[in-house]
Parts: structure tokens; sequence; C-alpha cells
């Protein structure tokens, strides 16, 4: 039996497949058609200090090879989620993850500083690039100097391990990358979505309540790819790679480029018992190729 | 779950139907669930996408299940090309349908496809022995479909066309305006200006409806948030807390 055992940083999985923070609710909905035990880690939905009510309808429209959506941040706020949600999640064998944004550098730590502690969570994921929300969100991602800022804010409100999540819709992905370390990030998310529109011809008017949305889903891999790549050669930090995975296949390339760990995200949405299909996929293709784990694989495609 | 297609018949121009193979979904649908179809040819993932499809009929005992669709894009225009013996993965049924309202007479609106989850719900209606008047709307007399299927059933039915070459010339809305009374139970599906007039006609004549609504939809079971619509406590999700609404529950004009 392959071990897919995966430590990234201070953070230990089971395997390298993780379900992306927004795709995966807080795991309810696919208790029916997977075994939740069996991922590598649960990226819960992104958690704000106040509760969210979302963005008007639609907020999702299908584009080649992937999907817009402007959700907009939709959560009950981290009390309710506390109280509600993670006590469900207790018992889990996988790592629980919970996502956090805010529209200010003290909200990130506040909601860090009420999550710390809680039983059930593993390690934060701090949402510096949610395209959808109209402050905070991508201004956030897209300064290095404000990502340094926020993470530090959120390092010093916790001592859970700490993932940053990185917008891909700024210039130099590197420079972000290195100020998250800097704040205090041990391992970096790539990609967030990346922002994008589309126009209803006959209403003339966008799609979208919200005008712009966050495109996932396989049109954006190779971006994501590429980014994966790009901070792996500059910083060799632990990173988990996503953006368009559907297959096992798509999964190495990711580990290939650098990532310790992937997560799969809108392609939950077509099949919901898809990430466990990628574990599946990644154990054969272990057992094919005589390894005794991914490990030796992690940046191997780097020259 | 994989299902197999026994039937694929266009009915009227770019309108199909399509009988499945579906055993289990056949044994626990109920009128107003939808099933989330996989229209993409497997490993191509483009669509990328479901298409959220209502159930439009149901027989338990032959295993199948029926889906009424338009072509519209990408999506509808593969389901259109589909053959007998085709596998088609589905998941489903999902959400929650229509409720049963007992000792009032049933009246089924529907607008265009908005038909589609109105004959399997006549057929449950006529095993609790009750006797629905179907009223329809369609924009062109040739866009008619599936009127027959209610007739068959034992259903009152009255046809409306915007252009008037078949049935009463106008939209259904103004139809069901004639015929209803404080005694009936309202069941609609179709376009939300529609839905919207009937609430407030209901309203008025202090008949209980509930509509199905239509939504763009990501995942279908209740994850993604992207298919919301607002309610007066916020939004609610028209994949899992709907597609069936009691008319009050929700905001129509939002």
């Amino acid at each position: 039996m392959a071990d897919l055992t995966t430590v990234l940083g201070p953070l230990k999985l089971p395997n390298p497949v993780l379900v992306a923070s927004g795709t995966f609710g807080y795991g309810e909905e696919y208790g029916t058609y997977i075994d939740l035990n069996q991922l590598g880690g649960l990226v819960v939905k992104g958690t704000t200090l106040h509760p969210r009510g979302g963005n008007r309808p639609p907020r999702i429209v299908e584009t080649p090879a992937g999907l817009l959506n402007s959700v907009g941040l939709q959560n009950p706020g981290v009390d309710a989620v506390i109280r509600e949600e993670l006590p469900k999640l207790t018992g889990l064998k996988c790592p629980v993850i919970v996502n956090i944004a805010g529209s200010t550098v003290g909200e990130y730590a506040e909601v860090a500083a009420r999550l710390n502690g809680q039983p059930s969570v593993a390690a934060l994921e701090i949402n510096i690039s949610c395209p959808n929300v109209e402050e905070g969100g991508l201004a956030f991602g897209t300064d290095p100097v404000m990502v340094r800022d926020v993470v530090q804010a959120v390092r010093e409100a916790t001592t859970l391990p700490l993932i940053c999540k990185l917008s891909p819709n700024v210039g130099d992905i590197v420079q972000i990358a290195e100020a998250a370390v800097e704040g205090g990030a041990q391992i970096l998310s790539l990609i967030n979505t990346v922002l994008g529109m589309s126009i209803d011809v006959q209403a003339r008017r966008p799609v979208l309540a919200n005008t712009f949305g966050g495109l996932s889903g396989p049109a954006i891999r190779p971006i994501a790819l590429r980014m994966v790549w790009e901070v792996y050669a500059a910083l060799r930090v632990p990173i988990i790679g996503m953006g368009g995975i559907t297959s096992g296949q798509d999964a190495l390339e990711f580990i290939l480029a650098g990532a310790g760990a992937i997560a799969v995200g809108s392609a939950n949405f077509v099949d919901p018992r898809i990430s466990v299909r990628i574990i599946r996929e990644l154990e054969a293709y272990i057992e094919s190729q005589g390894l005794d784990g991914l490990s030796s694989l992690v940046g191997a495609a780097h020259p | 779950m994989l299902t197999t297609v026994r039937k694929n018949t266009m009915l009227a121009d770019g309108i199909y139907r399509l009988i499945l193979s579906a055993p289990q979904v056949a044994a626990d649908a109920e009128p107003g669930q939808f099933v989330h179809v996989q229209t993409a040819p497997q490993m191509s993932r483009d669509p990328f996408l479901r298409r959220p499809l209502s159930i439009h009929e149901c027989s338990p005992q032959e295993g199948t299940i029926a889906l009424l669709y338009e072509v519209v894009g990408r999506g509808t225009h593969l389901l259109s090309h589909l053959q007998p013996g085709d596998e088609v993965d589905l998941l489903g049924p999902l959400g929650r349908g229509f409720t049963l309202v007992p000792g009032r007479r049933p009246v089924l609106v529907g607008g265009g496809m908005g038909l589609a989850p109105l004959l399997f719900l006549a057929r449950r209606l006529r095993e609790a022995g009750q006797r629905p008047a179907v009223l329809v709307g369609f924009r062109r007399g040739r866009d008619v479909v599936a009127s027959e299927d209610f007739a068959a059933l034992g259903c009152q039915v009255e046809i409306a066309t915007e252009d008037g070459s078949v049935g009463f010339r106008g939209v259904v809305t103004t139809l069901l305006e004639k015929h209803l009374s404080s005694e009936d139970a309202v069941y609609a599906c179709g376009p939300r200006p529609m839905l919207s007039a009937l609430k407030d006609a209901c309203q008025q004549a202090g008949a209980p409806l509930q509509v199905s609504l239509e939504e763009r939809m990501g995942c279908g079971i209740g994850a993604c948030l992207g298919c919301a619509c607002p309610t007066p406590n916020g939004y609610v999700r028209v994949c899992t807390e709907g597609p069936v609404f009691w008319a009050e529950e929700v905001d129509l004009h939002g």
C-alpha cells in the first residue's frame, strides 16, 4: 500500500489531496457521497468576524472550461462557525483548516484569535485574495506591504500553523509570496480565482450581478501551475497547489512543479466524489512507478 | 450515477424528451425534484458544469425517468445528440419538491419549459384522487408540447399562446386569473415575472401557491452557494431549500 503521508512545514496530512475553501461548504453536503475521513484535509468556507449575507444573484456563470463566481464570502460569522459548524467536524481523521477573511487587519486578527485553541482546527488559511468583496479581500492580496502586515497580525493572534492563500491577480507573484512568508506564513496556497467577467448579449448587461467574478476550473490550470513553479523556484516554501485540478494527472503536474499538496476546487461541483478518486489515482501512480511516496516528486520537474 | 438512454425524441422545434433508465432515481423521486446532468462526453469536462433538469415524468415500475429540455446552449445541444444505449451521468433526485395540498382543487400553471415538473406532479395528484386543472403558456403555437400527456392523465388542459395560434391568445397568467378561486391550490413553474404575477393573483384570491424556481447552479447539492434566492431572512439555496418554495417564502422580484 502506497504511503501518501504528506508533511507541509508544521502540518502533517494523511495524504496530499485537500478540498479547497468555498467549494466544499463545511463538508456536510459531501458526506453522503464520500467518506470525509479519506481526505488529506478539509478547508472550510471563508469565515469572517461578522456574518455576511453574500452578493445578489446571479452569482455563478459557466465559461469555457470553468466558471465565474461572485458568492461574496457568504458565511454566518466566526462565532456561529465555532458554535454550529466546527463541532460537527470533531473526530474527523483529516485535518480541518479554516479559511479566514476580513475587511481590516484587525478583523483578520480577531477571527484568528477566536479560532485559536479550537480543538477541531488544525491550521488557518488566510484569504487575502477574494475578488468578490468590495473592501479588503483582493486589495490586501495585491500589495506586498499589506500582505506582510495582515499575515503578521494573524501570526501574533494564533499559535496554529498558518497558510496564506495568494491571489493570481498580481504583477509579481513571487514578491507577494515573499511578503507572506516574511509576515509568518509557513505554507502558501496558490492560486485563488482569476478575476473575470461575462456579458449577456440579449440583456446587454454583465451576467453576474456583481459584474466581476472569480474564474476557476481547468481554464486557469496553466496559470496556476506557472505560479506554483515560480514561487517554488524562488522560495522552496511548502505549497498547496490548486487551480482546475480534475484528475490524478493534473495533481501530479502541480506536485512536479513544486506543490507538496494539492487542493481540489470547482471539480467538486461536477463530481462530489472526485477528491477520493484523485487520491486513488495518485496511489496507482506511485505503485506503477515503484515509488515509496510522492515526496521525491515535489518540484522534480525543475532543472 | 450512470444511467442509460432509452429514448431521446424531438417533440417540437428544439424541444426534446429524454427517457433514461434510472431505477434508483425513479424509486426515490418526488414531483418538483431535479437531477443534475453531466452533458460533457466522458473525460472531456467540457461543458464544465452539470445541468439541473427537473424530473418531467417518473415510472418506478419501468425504472425510468423523463426529462424535458430545450436546446439553448452547448450542454443541451450535446444532450440532443444522445442515442438509445448511451450512458448519462447524473446526480439525484435532488432538492425539495412540491407538497401535495389535500382538499383543494389543484391548478398547475406552467410557462414554457416550466411545465417540465408539472406532468410528474399531475400524475401524483391523480394517484391521490385529485383532478388537476393544467394551464400552460407558450410563446408560439409550434412550441406547444406535452399537453396531450396531461390530457391522457385525465387533467383538464388549457393552453395560452402569445401568438394566438393555439388556444387562448395571451399569457398564462391571464388564464389563471379567470379560473382562480379561494378553493384552489396553485403549483407553478416558469419565468420569474410570471411567478411574481401569480403570487399577486394568488394572494388576492387567498389560494396557496408553490413555485418551482430556476437559477444558475454550480454543485446542485448545497455547497457552492451559487444558486442563491433572496428571502425576507437572507438568501436560501435554490438547489437545497428549493427548487420548490411556498410563494411567501421567497422574494420573486430579487
